[in-house]
């Protein structure tokens, strides 16, 4: 029996029920609706506004971050106001602003192994709104266990992806991505950067394909992935089909049961761009700082993009993009002393790994990259 | 000759370009004469056994070329491929 809509709700959703393919049937099914949206950033930030808007009745949110000034370029539901604030406590004020209709349940957790199943479990349909590959994964395997629609979207820099991946009725994310990239190969927007309307872009089609999953209407993105680039303003769509040996949803699946997914993928399950390369390898910025007043010789090593030198730069240092490091490798000299740093310390750990594999072991890690030392040593450095 | 199109990701390694003509009978001469061409590209497709990396996905128009017969897929001129690879942003 679906709830029935009020005078207020009536006007509230004239132009959805002035549509014949929703009307107040289907109004009604979406107030009755359950959607679980993992992920309050960049794609979470629409996903959740216009399902709010929609009158989606229960709508979850699952993130454990608070609110960052560099977030604010694209994560639209938050505020500056807000900075500092849990992002489910600060998306849940502005979805009930715009919709006081609607109930938002928060989980103020991350997404794992141990409660993903618990926290699925109510909803009708699961939307992926996350920023790494083992919550990636997590989210399809949940949905396959739980016979629930995945709706997927994932961005970096100018290009998105979007898909439904349901297992019943089609492929899953496995299917068409049966292991993960090697750590480091694929870099993540907190790396690599994003332009802020891109998850835009996705989330309003991922919350589209919601939508016309609780509605029944349309042809949903299930056997389908949509490609876009919005450098070349490009739409391509491509077939997926069912993968007859999926480890999860082929009929002998190997998966039966939620995996430890962080070292399935072998990275952390978040994008917080704060490389360490282990102790052993670390110099903190101050320690550099102490090491160069003193005059003790070290190569300092730049491993960013040329264009991040606009930004910020430490006297002396020599550009040496990650890229390009190991077929520059002569340049280096492995009786020097070396210290490698990056924007945050990410890409400068996957440089140490480059050298140590070359055979360099006088080298470190300048821990937490640049925007350690301009917190440290040089504020007047920029931190970005 | 088969039209390749290269992820942003990938296009440091191909001088920023997204669209590269490529010479090849079937998607696997392509792929050897792309990443002769563009050394640096290896890794990213092969691995070291030099067999696709199972996180990269290669579509011929809109088909997975694992849905048709692999690298071995014969080219027809002016076919496009699509190189798909795995992203996590959000």
């Amino acid at each position: 029996m679906l709830p029935t809509l009020s005078h207020e709700e009536i006007l509230r959703y004239s132009r959805h029920l002035l549509i014949p393919e929703v009307g107040l049937e289907g109004q009604r099914k979406l107030k009755a609706a359950s959607i679980l949206v993992i992920g309050t950033g960049g794609l979470g930030s629409p996903v959740s506004l216009y399902l709010a808007a929609a009158g989606v009745g229960h709508i979850g949110l699952v993130d454990y971050d608070v609110v960052d000034e560099s977030n604010l370029q694209r994560q639209v539901i938050h505020g500056t106001a807000a900075i500092g604030e849990l992002k489910v406590e600060s998306a849940r004020r502005r979805m009930l602003d715009l919709n006081p209709g609607i109930e938002v349940e928060v989980y103020n957790e991350p997404f794992t192994s141990q409660n993903a199943m618990r926290i699925a479990a109510d909803y009708d349909v699961i939307i992926d709104g996350t920023d790494n590959f083992p919550t990636r994964y997590l989210s399809n395997d949940v949905c396959v266990l739980l016979g629930k629609p995945n709706v997927y979207g994932s961005i970096f820099r100018f290009e998105g992806q979007a898909s439904v991946f349901d297992a019943r009725r089609g492929p899953c994310y496995r299917c068409l991505f049966p292991e993960p990239p090697p750590p480091g190969m694929v870099p993540s927007c907190a790396e690599g950067g994003v332009l802020g309307v891109l998850p835009g872009t996705i989330g309003t089609i991922q919350a589209t394909e919601a939508l016309k999953l609780i509605l029944g209407i349309g042809e949903s993105l299930i056997g389908r992935l949509l490609l876009y680039n919005a450098l070349d303003m490009t739409f391509d769509f491509v077939n997926l089909k069912k993968n007859p040996k999926c480890k999860i949803c082929s009929a002998e699946p190997e998966i039966t049961e939620l995996i430890d997914y962080e070292a399935f993928c072998g990275v952390p399950g978040h994008d917080h761009d704060e490389g360490s390369a282990g102790k052993e390898w670390d110099i903190t910025a101050s320690e550099l700082a102490e090491r160069l007043k003193n005059g003790i010789p070290l190569r300092l090593i730049d491993v960013r993009e040329p264009h991040e030198l606009e930004i910020s730069r430490i006297p002396g240092a020599q550009l040496i993009p990650l890229g390009q490091l190991a077929g520059r490798l002569s340049e280096l000299d492995s009786a020097e002393d070396i210290v490698l740093f990056c924007k945050a310390g990410t890409r400068s750990a996957r440089a140490l790994e480059v050298l140590l594999s070359a055979g360099f072991r006088k080298v470190k890690n300048l821990k937490g990259g640049i925007n350690a030392w301009a917190r440290e040593v040089d504020p007047s450095l920029p931190i970005y | 000759m088969a039209t390749i199109r290269i992820p942003t990701p990938l296009r440091p390694y191909i001088n920023g370009q997204s669209d590269l003509d490529i010479a090849g009978e079937t998607v696997g001469q392509v792929l050897e004469n792309l990443v002769h061409q563009y050394p640096a590209l290896r890794t990213h497709i092969f691995n070291d056994n030099g067999e696709l990396r199972p996180f990269v996905n290669l579509f011929l128009g809109e088909d997975n070329i694992n849905d048709l017969q692999g690298i071995s897929t014969p080219l027809r001129e002016g076919d496009r491929i699509l190189l798909i690879p795995s992203i996590a942003g959000g």
